[in-house]
């Protein structure tokens, strides 16, 4: 099958199981009713329990550690410091590129941060394990830390070359053009937040480890593990069949991680180690807290000439984050004359890390807010103005999109949302004591591609099981893929078991940068066919089969049953089938990766993310697209922001299952609503710690800050962006929000807060 | 959490005799005190179990008078059809505080133990310092991170909020605390910092909390609770005001009134310099609004949390004036 042909089986009208289909989530029931077991939820004989031990200083080093009163205390099996621990080797990054350092000690002399584990205590219960740690006494000499980009101490940072992104000459552009605006935009530290706190249960059978932690990529975390130990890839198992949230968090293997797995190494025994929640927001990188300035120069008829733009971003003393500010300043709207450049400051905080749409997220705050300042300072219709500067091509890399049915989104969003009654004013709307405001700002993502490979096998009975070392963590990868080897197949959805999360499955890259739908079903597509073939070419050639004497070219399976086309001759299941030829399976494992690809290649490709293909290869660029339109209310004694109404229209080209995408379409509205109004990591000046690393402190949005969404699916089957025409999903639709939530602010109250999260000091 | 002993006491006389023993704690709901455990800041040696008491979980109210058992559900006194009648201000703090989760578990008696939220008073391995949990060792929170600090009733030893709600609305109604031996005024039982910032309640060892009463009164009849926060639901108050009103015939003219703030101050906060100044005056939102900023005299700011000094008095407004238009 063609995209062109799947193009007409896409629509809401497709059968269920198909691929198209608004089939339900087939873990589903599993994880309503706690049969779904998760990483850390395994029950292993002779576990034990370790309890980590961090940093109460933010710099310095660790002068002394007395851990006897834990050693003595009851139940402890162990209390690692650095000096007990074993050494490991340094891992490569996840570029594949060697560790500076030889070795790598996962509790530090050294500290960088505040909370950096410096100890950490097993014993044969959790409880023993908590009451030791907080009987080791660390001592510190302290140095002075610096806190957050706004330090005296930061400086400007360090120019991240790799990021200019320059055309034209915008300097002079921006200083001729007749209207202009220049703004700063701030986004805070926040978190991925996941309901499943990281965690892990380690265990060694000689020099085989097995180890049962969430993950976002089975095979990186692996290659890490396997590198730390300097064992065989072959010899780490990862398992991880559920995952509850990630958000970017869990894609690697980290400190935490090496001690339980360094742990269950030394005493021969596994152990179990799982980060309270506290721990959760010091022992792995949120998003960094980023600076941007953007200046737009405009023709008075609304035409951009020039944008400038610089962005900061924070990261960490002892490691590199680069959270990718320019990406869709330099992609979204039509300029001759551009400049983009980021420097990243270091600052005494764990690495900072990926979540939701890392790079694209701040970056559209700083360019949908400027936007709109540069619409209200014209006098134009902000859904108008980026219509009046609309990029037919991608600016930047000069070419063609491959889709971007953007303009269309503003079309069918605008429609909805009834945006053509706007008025344009600001404090123009009240109902009582609120300010009624509507925004619109635009998102984007680029499509990003990988190669994936799957095992796909029709068994004896006519089932087929799919196997994959891909995860799925709530996005619906077990329900997307069942579909797929269905389809491909003909067979009845509820005949396929689809099987991930375990690394001794056919190998996967990371599950990030929303890449795994498009690469997952192309490879299942790919192995289903192949298994089709051969069931196929058995029916026809096996003298064993009732069709071997049809002499027909061909045969089709539909729901299961297998017949000729024209329906001439027997129609029988596979199982029958596969009885009558003495088979007890046949089974094809498929992969998207040329040919000629060597194992070298092939290990690189799945354990490190220097194979991906970048989006803009060849003569394409590719992206998904949105638009959201929002209405907020403020209370103009309170300063409260809600959010009364979302009308979001999504180009995310072909969706493989519209209900799955739909929720994760929502899923990144109401991240990008928390982020908007409640998110923000509060960092302690003094001490250069958080402070609100809590549910009941670091603001999520609940059910009752959530307004009904509508979302709009604008996309055409991309056939330049995955094997079955879908492009990004899961991290599109956060991308966007919080400007959108903010110019609604501004047409609410005449107010523009250009710090995030806009709580209710800033509007009273 | 460090290992501690286990009684459950199947009386009040039991539970009385059990908590007068050196580092004992009552457990009823636990959403208070399982939660301080775990962070480290409440340390038992013994854990007195009266959740199993019978009959401290009634709740009996007529329009003279609501007697609330110290066992009642916070969701159970909320959804009482007479609460909502004759003390609507007291159903409505009750419905804004917490999840649903936790009133389903927390008990009235556990809610007026709450302890504060300060991060710095939560957080015993980072921040040693806390005149609450170390007397003497100093405050953490002043010159920290300040944004849900008290402004009112503060002093140079703490400067934490009383995070709760249903107290706000007691104290506007003159509620009292059954202890047994003792009956005290609510607003009494709570204590400011001063200089002993680790005495919070005015309750003695071997004292168990068995009852709240409210007088009833035209003014706690016409009620209600406003509560302003940046998240919708599960969040503590970072201003809200419980608001009593009775009017003359005329419809306008103030008989009566009570106010109280909460998420502002060190202890549920009575604000009479605003009921005082309203008092047999007709209301209109100018005289409202600049009665409302009497509450916040000798209020006291350590910069991010300035906000609350403007915030609270609209709070307040807000209240009395909706009571108003409901004439």
């Amino acid at each position: 099958m063609t995209v062109h042909d799947m193009k007409h089986a896409a629509s809401d009208s497709a059968r269920l199981e198909a691929v198209g289909g608004r089939l339900s989530r087939v873990d589903g029931p599993a994880k309503i009713t706690g049969a779904a077991h998760y990483a850390v939820e395994q029950q292993l004989e002779g576990l034990t329990h370790a309890v980590l031990v961090g940093a109460t200083i933010a710099a310095g080093k660790v002068s002394g550690i007395d851990t006897r009163a834990a050693e003595t205390a009851p139940g402890v099996l162990a209390v690692l410091t650095p000096d007990t621990i074993m050494p490991l080797n340094g891992a490569s990054d996840w570029f594949g590129n060697p560790s500076p350092q030889p070795t790598f000690l996962p509790l530090v002399r050294e500290v960088t941060f505040s909370g950096q584990h410096v100890a950490a205590v097993v014993a044969e219960t959790f409880e023993q394990a908590v009451a030791a740690a907080a009987l080791v006494k660390v001592w510190y000499d302290e140095m002075p830390a610096i806190v957050d980009l706004s330090d005296g101490k930061a400086g400007d940072g360090i120019p991240i070359d790799a990021m200019t992104k320059e055309w034209g000459d915008a300097q002079a552009a921006f200083a001729a053009a007749p209207v202009r605006i220049c703004a700063a935009y701030n986004t805070p530290r926040e978190f991925q937040a996941a309901m499943e706190p990281h965690g892990l249960i380690a265990r060694w059978e000689g020099d085989e480890l097995t180890v049962w932690e969430p993950s976002q990529w089975l095979d990186g975390m692996a290659r890490t593990y396997a590198e730390w130990f300097s064992v065989p890839f072959e010899n780490v198992r990862l398992v991880s069949p559920y995952i509850g949230g990630g958000f970017g968090s869990k894609a690697l293997a980290l400190a935490h991680s090496a001690v339980a797995a360094a742990a269950a190494r030394m005493l021969g025994r596994p152990v179990k180690l799982v980060l309270n929640r506290p721990q959760n927001f010091t022992s792995y990188g949120g998003r960094a807290a980023t600076r941007q300035t953007v200046a737009i120069g405009a023709d008075r008829d609304g035409k951009i000439q020039s944008i400038v733009h610089r962005g900061v971003n924070e990261t960490a003393v002892d490691g590199m984050w680069v959270e990718p500010l320019g990406s869709v300043t330099s992609i979204m709207y039509a300029t001759p004359n551009f400049s983009s450049k980021q420097n990243v400051v270091r600052v005494n905080t764990v690495v900072p890390g990926a979540k939701r749409a890392p790079g694209e997220n701040p970056s559209a705050f700083g360019i949908e807010c400027a936007i709109d300042e540069l619409a209200h300072e014209l006098g134009i219709d902000p859904l108008e103005m980026r219509l009046i500067n609309y990029a037919e091509q991608d600016p930047h890399a000069k070419k063609a999109w491959s889709t971007r049915q953007l303009r269309e989104a503003f079309a069918a969003g605008a429609e909805a949302f009834g945006w053509a009654k706007r008025s344009p004013q600001p404090r123009a709307m009240r109902d009582g004591h609120q300010l009624i405001g509507w925004g619109v700002a635009a998102g984007t993502y680029p499509v990003r591609r990988a190669h994936g490979e799957a095992v796909v096998r029709i068994m004896a009975d006519g089932s087929v099981v799919v196997e994959s070392s891909s995860i799925d963590m709530g996005q619906g990868t077990y329900t997307i893929l069942a579909q797929t080897a269905a389809e491909t197949l003909g067979v009845p959805v509820e005949r396929v078991s689809v099987k991930l999360g375990d690394s001794h499955f056919a190998r996967a890259g990371v599950t990030g940068g929303s890449r795994l739908a498009g690469v997952m079903t192309g490879a299942v597509y790919k192995a289903a066919g192949q298994a089709l073939d051969e069931l196929i070419g058995l029916a026809l050639s096996d003298t064993r089969s009732p069709f071997q004497k049809l002499q027909a070219n061909t045969l089709q399976v539909r729901d299961g049953r297998i017949a000729s086309p024209r329906g001439e001759g027997p129609e029988i299941t596979i199982a029958e089938l596969m009885s009558a030829v003495g088979r007890d399976h046949i089974e094809a494992k498929g992969d998207t990766l040329p040919a000629s690809t060597t194992p070298e290649e092939r290990y690189k490709n799945y354990t490190t993310i220097a194979m991906s293909i970048p989006h803009t290869e060849g003569e394409y660029s590719r992206h998904s697209w949105c638009a959201h339109f929002v209405e907020v209310r403020v209370d103009e004694d309170f300063g409260t922001v809600r959010v009364s109404r979302v009308v979001s229209a999504l180009d995310s080209g072909r969706l493989y299952n519209p209900k799955l995408a739909e929720s994760q379409w929502k899923g990144g509205i109401i991240m990008g609503i928390g982020q908007a109004l409640l998110e923000e990591g509060v960092v302690d000046r003094r001490h250069g710690r958080i402070v609100n690393g809590n549910f009941a402190d670091y603001m999520l949005p609940t059910n009752a800050d959530i307004p009904d969404i509508q979302t709009i699916s604008v996309g055409i089957p991309d056939p330049h962006s995955s094997a079955l025409g879908g492009k990004g999903v899961g991290e599109l639709a956060i991308v966007g929000i919080a400007p959108a939530i903010a110019n609604a602010v501004f047409h609410a109250t005449g107010k523009r807060v250009r710090d995030l999260p806009i709580t209710l000091e800033k509007l009273i | 959490m460090r290992d501690f002993s286990y009684l459950r006491a199947d009386s009040v006389e039991a539970a009385r005799n059990a908590a007068a023993l050196p580092g004992a704690m009552l457990l009823a709901g636990g959403t208070t005190l399982i939660d301080l455990a775990k962070c480290g800041v409440a340390e038992p040696s013994t854990v007195i179990d009266i959740s199993h008491i019978e009959g401290l979980a009634a709740i009996d109210v007529t329009a003279d008078r609501a007697a609330i058992g110290a066992l009642a559900k916070m969701s159970h006194v909320a959804d009482n059809a007479e609460i909502k009648s004759y003390f609507p201000a007291v159903s409505e703090a009750l419905w804004q505080a917490a999840s649903a989760q936790l009133r389903n578990m927390a008990t009235i008696g556990g809610n007026l133990m709450q302890r504060t939220r300060c991060p710095y008073f939560r957080d015993p391995q980072n921040f040693p310092a806390c005149n609450k949990r170390a007397p003497g060792s100093g405050c953490s929170a002043i010159g920290g991170v300040t944004r849900g600090h008290a402004v009112l009733g503060v002093s140079e030893a703490c400067i934490a909020t009383y995070p709760g709600d249903l107290a706000v609305a007691l104290i506007a109604f003159d509620a009292e605390v059954d202890l047994g031996e003792r009956k005290l005024k609510v607003e009494d039982f709570f204590l400011a910092p001063g200089a002993t910032a680790e005495q919070e309640h005015d309750i003695r060892p071997g004292e168990v909390i068995t009852a709240i009463e409210i007088p009833g009164s035209a003014a706690a009849r016409r009620s209600t609770y406003i509560k302003v926060r940046d998240r919708q639901s599960y969040e503590f108050a970072a201003a809200s005001a419980a608001v009593g009103l009775e009017l003359e015939g005329d419809g306008r003219t103030v008989r009566d009134i009570r106010v109280a703030l909460g998420g502002v101050a060190t202890k549920p906060w009575r604000a009479r310099a605003v009921e005082d100044a309203l008092k047999g005056k007709a209301l209109d939102e100018e005289t409202v609004r600049k009665a409302s900023e009497l509450a916040m005299a000798g209020a006291v700011d350590h910069g991010a949390n300035h906000y609350k000094i403007a915030l609270a008095p609209r709070v307040i407004a807000r209240a009395i004036l909706k009571l108003g238009e409901t004439a």
